[in-house]
């Protein structure tokens, strides 16, 4: 009898629960439309036509006309006369896997001193001086300056002939003679990477600045009483504490330095030294009007970013969902 | 019943009045090299007056290659944006599809020209675009060092490379620390294309590939003109001339540093104005010959006015490229800038020949012009020149041998070709 009388209230209380809960998932849904529509406008549909680009032999001049061809672009061999067998494609293609070397060159080489030179202006920003709002503004320049004017900037700074360093350098002889610093391809990639390093230096001093407001300053007094070292503060606390926003920022930069195209086109001749994944995307999309071919490249180039950052991930075990990890 | 006519018919004419005398605002983009923005305004001012029309110009960069790229997506996208392009002599081939045939308008216009550059831009009988000036380049030397040093005008690039490391030793030695032998264009890009060819002919190498369609470059005189080009920068040349295009090594120039340079006519008369720390002091002749072979070779170069298939301005653009390639714009561009005209008659022209004498001894330069493979090659000209600047901008660095680079690239162009080039 009670359990009669219980009941039937009981399972209502508890469908009204999950009809709230069905509704709350339906508002959510709603809300979300707008923003799925606009991501599959501008992400999902070219990065679909690309990859199907890649398959095709179309040609700039002739969007709508290529035909599927297969793995074509990516590999396939032809029989020559003489009965060797010569591979074709970009999997075959020397000049593509010195641009993948040439990338992931520069994309470890430059997020390894951003992250350094960026923690070390982080610490110096984090700590309490006069004009601190001042400098903290001061230090983002480099960052807002867009690419093309920065990249414009330094190729004068670094002409072997007017440039300012090449003047500089010789006059504290540091040099015994005038480096053509863009040109040579000892000191192109060199060239590229100084410029690079400072400009994204201050975009990783932010990102890091805003992990280290986040630790609670009671933990540094705690071990100041107990005469901690600090550098041993450092490693111990402030670093494990800082690394989730460490790891998203090298995650971001990562992305970044993986698709590096501007500062190479603009700074440097169209050398092999030098030359990226983007950059010979473009040149095979554009002036050698094989568009099918610089599909298949960039879509090689969006795998590659994946595996990079999923290995990242994993490495890191980066919680990105947001939710605290204990 | 008549009075309907008589309005209908005036009302006709009215409109029609109105459309002619509708002014359009033509779009024109073209690279800007030198003054060439304000040469550009000056040249075209008589056509906006006798037509109404106004011209917008939209400057580009100066490399043809970042050009071409950025006029292929646009021509690819049919753009009505731009209603008049400004093209390199060895597009026609790759972009004859999104131009407006010229073969009917211009056909009194054409025989005025030289033959060779009209059937230059002519593609399955389709005249893609009318030319403006031509242009092929020279050596520049500085009258007063050669003169100081007691040394000729060099007619090999074996005697080119003699003099200018003997100059710039003795010049250097008296503390002129900046000077530099010879300056010309190795950046990785079309005008490297432009140098490297000329040295290969020069030695009698041939052109890279051969107006039969055959490919010609992995032989002895074109492997020593490179291996001899290669022993340049760091000794007569900065190494930074492996990043110079035009602009940098006139720079080098300009400024007074250089004993030799290879350039195009512009720099003629920017190096005789007023802030040239050369004026007066330099001369023109023609390009060097080498290993034995006794004909120089400039490669040939110019500018061309396409009209696009996708203006909306169409006749007036059309009468803009007639004006433009036509001898009185051609004239003024040839006081202003000491282009050279692409008009026959104007080599005879008085006042050119006062103003400019240097255009009718260019005429010789242009006679031994020769073409960039870029008819036989059609629409792959953009990716075998790559591959020969690549290859020519490896050796120049240290980068493999002329031999063994000439080889890789001789394989690469086979495959480029495939059954035939198409």
């Amino acid at each position: 009898m009670t359990t009669e009388a219980t009941n039937p209230p009981h399972t209502a209380a508890r469908s009204g629960m999950s009809e709230l809960k069905r509704q709350r998932v339906r508002a959510a849904m709603w809300f979300l439309v707008p923003m799925l529509a606009a991501l599959a406008i501008v992400a999902a549909w070219p990065l679909a036509r690309t990859i199907w680009f890649g398959f095709t032999d179309t040609t700039l001049n002739n969007l709508y006309g290529g035909e599927f061809i297969g793995f074509e672009n990516y590999l396939t061999w032809r029989e020559l006369s003489s009965g060797a067998i010569r591979w074709r494609g970009i999997l075959a293609d020397p000049s593509w896997w010195n641009a993948v070397w040439n990338t992931v060159y520069f994309a470890v080489i430059s997020v390894f001193f951003e992250t350094v030179f960026g923690m070390i202006v982080a610490l110096v920003l984090n700590a309490e001086f006069k004009g601190r709002g001042l400098v903290r503004a001061a230090i983002l320049i480099p960052w807002a300056i867009p690419t093309i004017v920065s990249a414009r900037m330094w190729g004068w700074m670094l002409n072997d002939q007017f440039g300012i360093l090449n003047d500089i350098f010789l006059n504290l002889g540091l040099i015994s003679q005038k480096i053509a610093w863009t040109a040579s391809a000892d000191t192109a990639m060199t060239a590229i990477l100084i410029v690079d390093i400072w400009k994204t230096t201050p975009f990783m001093a932010l990102l890091i600045l805003a992990g280290l407001q986040m630790v609670p300053r009671d933990i540094y007094e705690a071990s100041r009483i107990d005469g901690v070292h600090p550098v041993k503060v450092f490693f111990r606390i402030t670093l494990p504490l800082i690394r989730p926003a460490i790891m998203v920022a090298v995650i971001f930069r990562t992305l970044d330095a993986l698709r590096i195209f501007d500062l190479v086109y603009v700074l440097t001749p169209n050398s092999a030294a030098t030359k990226t994944m983007s950059v010979i995307a473009r040149e095979n999309l554009i002036d050698f009007n094989k568009f099918g071919y610089g599909s298949a490249q960039s879509t090689l180039l969006f795998l590659l970013i994946t595996a990079f950052v999923a290995l990242y991930i994993w490495l890191g075990r980066v919680n990105l969902s947001g939710e605290t990890e204990r | 019943m008549k009075f309907t006519h008589l309005a209908a018919s005036l009302v006709a004419s009215i409109s029609l009045t109105a459309v002619a005398a509708q002014a359009a605002d033509i779009t024109y983009v073209s690279g800007a090299v030198g003054n060439a923005v304000e040469d550009f305004k000056t040249i075209v001012a008589p056509w906006e007056e006798a037509t109404g029309h106004t011209v917008t110009l939209v400057p580009m960069p100066a490399s043809t290659t970042d050009q071409f790229g950025q006029y292929r997506l646009w021509l690819a996208a049919g753009t009505s944006d731009i209603d008049v392009y400004q093209t390199d002599v060895i597009w026609a081939p790759q972009l004859a599809e999104h131009f407006v045939d010229l073969s009917e308008v211009a056909a009194d216009l054409a025989t005025e020209h030289f033959p060779s550059i009209i059937e230059s831009q002519t593609v399955n009988g389709k005249l893609v675009a009318l030319p403006i000036f031509t242009d092929a380049p020279a050596l520049y030397y500085r009258t007063d060092l050669l003169e100081k040093h007691g040394a000729d005008v060099p007619t090999t690039w074996e005697e080119l490379t003699e003099t200018a490391q003997m100059i710039q030793d003795a010049e250097r030695a008296e503390g002129n620390d900046d000077l530099w032998g010879f300056v010309w264009q190795g950046n990785a890009y079309e005008g490297l294309t432009c140098n490297a060819l000329e040295w290969v002919k020069s030695f009698g190498g041939g052109q890279i590939v051969e107006p039969d369609g055959s490919i010609s470059i992995n032989n002895e005189n074109a492997i020593a003109a490179i291996e001899l080009a290669a022993s340049w920068p760091g000794t007569i040349s900065p190494d930074g001339v492996l990043a110079y295009q035009e602009e940098e090594a006139r720079g080098v120039w300009q400024t007074g540093n250089a004993v030799f340079m290879r350039n195009w006519p512009y720099a003629y008369s920017l190096g005789n104005g007023d802030d040239s720390a050369v004026k007066g002091l330099f001369g023109v002749t023609t390009l060097p010959t080498g290993g034995g072979n006794d004909t120089s070779a400039a490669t040939l170069g110019g500018w061309n006015v396409a009209v696009s298939r996708y203006s909306e301005n169409q006749e007036a653009a059309i009468s803009l490229a007639m004006y433009l390639a036509g001898a009185e714009a051609q004239k003024t561009r040839t006081l202003l800038a000491s282009n050279l005209p692409t008009i026959v008659s104007l080599y005879d022209d008085a006042d050119i020949a006062s103003e400019q004498p240097i255009i009718p001894q260019w005429k010789d330069v242009f006679l031994q012009a020769v073409p960039r493979p870029s008819a036989p090659t059609k629409t792959a000209y953009n990716e075998v020149s790559s591959l020969f600047w690549s290859a020519v901008h490896d050796t120049l660095s240290g980068n493999g041998s002329a031999a063994e680079n000439l080889e890789i690239l001789e394989a690469d162009l086979q495959d480029v070709m495939g059954d035939g080039w198409e």
